[in-house]
């Protein structure tokens, strides 16, 4: 038997980072912001049925970028565990935190056991009973959870993204419409434009319903932009 | 609480029961219950078409034996936005299957991303009807109804259920419980294919009073504690309750109305 090389382990976890980061820098980037009534998460997707946002519980969403098949197995296994523990215990249970924690809990694992990391970033976003409980959960491929506050970006660019998005959200929450332009204009970018059926927009709304979440339709985000 | 995962030969879908199944709570876990428990019963519910869509309507006593063990039972309740379910038999049962039932649509809808079309709701709750059998063959019978708005079809379209899972669509109306012939006797006669929301309702209300006027088990509407029939309606728009003021108005109708009858004296 011969012995096999031997490899820094800071080499083989740059190198597994690295190939994460490459398989997520591929696909399209999505914003998710805090706006008057809600949070409204607007994902650049130009398929209609393939979604990259969706509810995970009564309030309560999920949204990832990168490969699709990975985020949503595990968009499915939020939604099983989320409905399993509001069954065992109360629909006031479940919460984003504890999703999130499981959540990091899976990609960490996978990140340092398995040959390859899984090639995803996701969010977990929760609305509370007002603008200053709403959360944020952003968690990278290696199992790192960001508690994110009023926005986050998620996917290739990221940087350049939450670089365009920040400064107009500095001293003001913006209402629907314009969140939506605010993160038109932010994942666009100076030389690209984009319309309302490249956009995938989901919301979470503080309207008093038991399913705070919500799609719109490409007319709805054409209005919105029009605005 | 760790997050389910499964292999792709072992994977539930988008089924709640089968997940329930996998990991751990049985829902309808029966003991070998030998000998004679006194276990509170639900009782009389309606449905009936009209012209938009359906409506559902449920009295509000469950009993134990001969004792009033609740007064404000809700028998009838929205299983998810176009469909509701209307329940009698055993209570706990009942409410257990209402709870699963609930979730299952809410759990498939999210899993797939589109919800179930009616026929496929009304088969689940057949599944589970036929689930609780060893359960209802040792007394805790539970026979659901089923109705909704068939967003495909643009109709109205209502269900009922013997205990075993057996699932019959029907044209015009269902009636369940205890009650059941006398109120569904009063919808048979006064039902057209007309009706108005409105008169539909009244002849819910109207079916559930002859009910509670002659079967003991089903509660009249209480005017003392503000207790009335749960009543629904469900149309293109979704599922909306029909609230307890307007409830009253018809229930005061029926009152002036049984008055005239006996010539204007009270009997």
């Amino acid at each position: 038997m011969s012995t096999p090389f031997y490899v820094a382990p800071e080499q083989v976890m740059k190198d597994r980072a690295d190939y994460a980061r490459k398989g997520i820098a591929r696909g399209r980037a999505l914003v998710a912001v805090q706006y008057t009534e809600g949070i409204a998460i607007i994902a650049e997707n130009p398929s209609n049925t393939l979604r990259k946002v969706s509810e995970i519980y009564d309030r309560i969403a999920f949204a990832g970028v990168g490969k699709y098949n990975e985020f949503d197995q595990l968009r499915v296994a939020g939604v099983r565990s989320a409905d399993l523990k509001g069954y065992q215990y109360s629909r006031a249970d479940v919460d984003a935190r504890g999703l999130a924690n499981q959540y990091a809990q899976i990609l960490g694992q996978i990140f340092t056991h398995e040959m390859k990391p899984l090639e995803v970033e996701i969010l977990v976003a929760e609305i509370g009973v007002d603008a200053s409980s709403d959360q944020l959960f952003h968690i990278l491929y290696d199992g790192t959870v960001l508690d994110e506050k009023r926005y986050s970006v998620l996917g290739g660019d990221a940087d350049a993204i939450a670089a365009r998005l920040a400064p107009e959200l500095v001293d003001s929450v913006p209402n629907l419409a314009s969140a939506v332009k605010l993160a038109n204009s932010a994942l666009a970018g100076p030389d690209r434009s984009l319309v309302a059926d490249d956009f995938e927009v989901a919301v979470l709304r503080r309207n008093g319903s038991r399913r705070a979440f919500a799609r719109l339709d490409d007319a709805e985000v054409s209005n919105l932009l029009a605005s | 609480m760790s997050m389910p995962f499964f292999a792709p030969d072992d994977n539930p879908g988008a089924s709640f029961l089968e997940l329930l199944r996998r990991t751990g709570p049985e829902p309808f876990a029966t003991a070998d219950v030998s000998g004679y428990v006194s276990i509170p019963h639900a009782t009389t519910c309606v449905a009936l078409r009209f012209s938009g869509g359906v409506v559902m309507a449920g009295d509000r006593r469950a009993t134990s034996g001969n004792l009033i063990s609740h007064r404000t039972m809700e028998k009838v309740v929205e299983a998810d936005r176009f469909s509701g379910v209307a329940i009698a038999g055993a209570a706990g049962p009942a409410m257990e299957m209402i709870k699963l039932f609930q979730l299952q649509l809410e759990h498939y809808e999210k899993v797939e991303g589109q919800m179930l079309s009616l026929e496929g709701k009304a088969n689940q709750l057949s599944m589970l009807v036929r689930g609780n059998l060893p359960a209802a063959m040792q007394g805790m019978v539970v026979v659901p109804i089923f109705a909704g708005y068939d967003v495909a079809f643009g109709t109205g379209r209502l269900w009922d259920y013997d205990p075993t899972g057996g699932r019959y669509e029907e044209k015009e109306f269902v009636a369940t419980g205890s009650g059941s012939l006398h109120a569904g006797t009063v919808v048979k006669v006064g039902w057209r294919s007309s009706l108005t929301e409105d008169d539909a309702i009244r002849l819910a209300v109207r079916a559930l009073w002859e009910a509670a006027d002659a079967d003991s088990a089903t509660g009249g509407p209480d005017a003392l504690r503000g207790i009335y029939p749960v009543t629904a309606s469900i149309t293109s728009t979704g599922w909306s309750r029909v609230e307890d003021a307007r409830l009253a108005g018809m229930v005061d109708e029926i009152l002036v109305e049984q008055r005239a009858r006996n010539g204007g004296e009270t009997r």
